[in-house]
């Protein structure tokens, strides 16, 4: 297998991502066809070729550093799951 | 006369004479809504009310003579496009509530001109699918035939102007995600080329292969619908400052002569083309040499990698930008969960849909320390390849016609079990999104089961132009765009 149970879980972890075992099962043999397939990129010679993350030649796009209006904060936090005193509310973070 | 069967251009002919109202033909696309809705689910949330107001308005503005090209036209969004107070959900749980407080700046550009906003539109959660099937929500049906998948991931758009449910819609392309579903629904679609169209505001998905384009009923409403978005915005630094030309000018109804098609010898025969497919791509060709182009055959010798480039390249970005969704600013939250961490993965994991989780995990692997160079950095130099081979193919000739789709519209359920085959589907539509290049899809003819079928284009970095000139005369000279479904 391309992908064992313990990388889908390992990677799952990293991703944030709670997973049972039978999804486990399940991703590593669908994930495992995909990687396999993937692998064909390994007949391609890339030796000296530079690699390509943006597809459209562009500058850095600078601008001024200026104030501009911007979101009131009744507004940013009108979809928090929860909110108080104008924060974003979160689970304890140490226990 | 039907009012929702209108075009762009014939709706705004009549708005500016006064024979109709823009409230009338909302009312008569919100009926049309109501008839049809049950069979083909084209939306996730129609808005109704806003859009009356937003068509008085619009009226009131013709009758003091201020008209522009959308004034007053009833248009559909598909559900990742920020819509300021209008839910905008990305056909996901994680986002079932979420309420844009900003407009995306194509929204901004649409209701600059007082065009009135029907819905939102279904699609695969996170525009991750071709079929629709992958929707948080609910599974579109293709109107030409309702056991069918409509394509995707702008299904619901793409269905909802095949049904005359809008007068014109906006979708989203990151790998075919508007060409495709216009195939298979018998529509006109275009991924312009990349940095063309803001982005800000479109929920991302692979940033450096997503745009926003038109689905219309004809190659006229595209260059209007082009002529609307289309600009540099300060807010998306990979929009590209360049002058946008009046896209209408294009169409010109005198042939193709001095224009020459290259045809990709790699395309030819190739494995798992129904034959009614082939067929139509054919007589397409034959048709477009009888207008004056001249055919020349071209060579993308790379084109066997592009599934795999884009199926690297597309999860790792993905799995980037969806991190964002971790139950805090907005969105879902799992509020049983014990801690941070527990709730970050549980909001996660129940908030993604099957495919998604699929792709971050793909995405996250390929990008985990120790394979990062053996994926992503191999496909990312693959793509440069591919880039290459346009480079070298457009040196001798303007644009390349290919199929959009192997196959037309399949059966839902078909492809469901098997995520590689469907990626497969996806061949002929990725590297446009890779190279940066435009693309469309237009209706070229019908399968021996009535299903529409679609002619792709692909040109130049911006040279749309070139792409609206051949649609347009290829449009004159048939009429596969004049036949509707029977729903």
């Amino acid at each position: 297998m391309k992908i064992t149970k313990e990388e889908v879980l390992y990677v799952a972890n990293l991703a944030r991502l709670d997973m049972d075992e039978a999804s486990v099962d399940k991703f590593s043999d669908q994930i495992g066809k995909i990687l396999e397939y993937v692998d064909t990129l390994n007949q391609v010679d890339t030796e000296g070729v530079n690699p390509t993350s943006h597809a459209i030649f562009l500058n850095n796009a600078f601008r001024e550093d200026e104030e501009k209006e911007h979101l009131e904060r009744d507004f940013s936090l009108g979809n928090a799951p929860e909110k108080e005193d104008g924060c974003f509310l979160v689970p304890k973070v140490i226990n | 006369m039907k009012l929702h069967e209108l075009t762009i251009h014939e709706a705004h002919e009549l708005l500016k004479k006064k024979e109709i109202s823009s409230k009338e033909l909302t009312q008569a696309v919100f009926d049309r809504i109501g008839e049809v809705e049950a069979r083909v689910n084209a939306y996730i949330t129609v808005a109704n009310e806003a859009a009356m107001k937003q068509a008085e308005i619009a009226d009131r503005m013709i009758s003091q003579g201020r008209i522009s090209p959308l004034t007053g036209i009833p248009l559909a969004i598909k559900d990742l496009m920020c819509t300021q107070g209008l839910r905008t959900s990305c056909a996901s749980k994680i986002l079932e509530n979420f309420i844009p407080p900003y407009d995306a700046t194509v929204i901004e550009k649409l209701r600059s001109q007082n065009a009135v906003i029907v819905g939102k539109t279904n699609m695969d959660e996170f525009a991750m699918g071709s079929s629709n099937e992958n929707s948080g929500v609910k599974i579109t049906c293709n109107p030409w035939d309702p056991t069918r998948i409509p394509g995707g991931s702008s299904g619901g758009s793409a269905a909802a102007v095949a049904a005359d449910m809008c007068i014109a819609s906006l979708g989203s392309d990151t790998g075919g995600s508007i060409r495709q579903p216009a195939s298979h629904c018998g529509v006109v679609g275009m991924k312009p080329t990349y940095g063309r169209v803001s982005r800000f505001g479109l929920v991302a998905f692979a940033s450096s292969l997503d745009q926003i384009g038109p689905l219309t009923k004809d190659v006229r409403d595209c260059a209007i619908l082009m002529n609307a978005i289309s600009a540099y915005d300060p807010k998306d630094s990979t929009s590209v400052p360049k002058d946008v030309p009046d896209y209408t000018t294009s169409l010109k109804n005198g042939g193709l002569r001095g224009v020459t098609i290259g045809i990709p010898k790699e395309y030819q025969g190739a494995e798992g083309i129904d034959p009614d497919v082939s067929r139509s791509i054919d007589k397409a060709v034959e048709t477009v040499k009888s207008l004056g182009a001249e055919c020349v055959e071209v060579s993308l010798p790379h084109s066997k990698y592009v599934v795999a480039v884009y199926y690297v390249i597309a999860p790792s970005e993905a799995s980037s930008n969806l991190a964002r969704y971790d139950g805090v600013r907005y969105g879902f939250r799992n509020k049983d969960a014990d801690g941070l961490m527990e709730m970050y993965k549980s909001t996660r994991s129940s908030g993604f849909g099957p495919e998604v989780r699929r792709r971050i995990i793909i995405g996250t692997y390929c990008l985990s320390a120790g394979y990062y160079d053996a994926y992503y950095g191999k496909a990312s130099q693959v793509r440069t390849l591919i880039m290459e081979d346009f480079r070298k193919a457009f040196e001798s000739c303007d644009a390349i016609l290919s199929p959009v789709a192997p196959t037309p519209a399949f059966p839902i359920g078909e492809n469901t079990d098997d995520p590689l085959t469907m990626y497969l589907s996806d061949i002929f539509t990725l590297s446009a999104n890779l190279a940066g290049i435009a693309g469309m899809s237009l209706p070229c003819g019908f399968s021996k089961d009535g299903l529409p079928i679609g002619l792709q284009i692909m040109g130049k970095h911006f040279n749309e132009e070139t792409l609206l000139r051949i649609a347009y005369n290829f449009e004159q000279a048939t009429d596969f765009h004049q036949r509707k479904p029977s729903l």
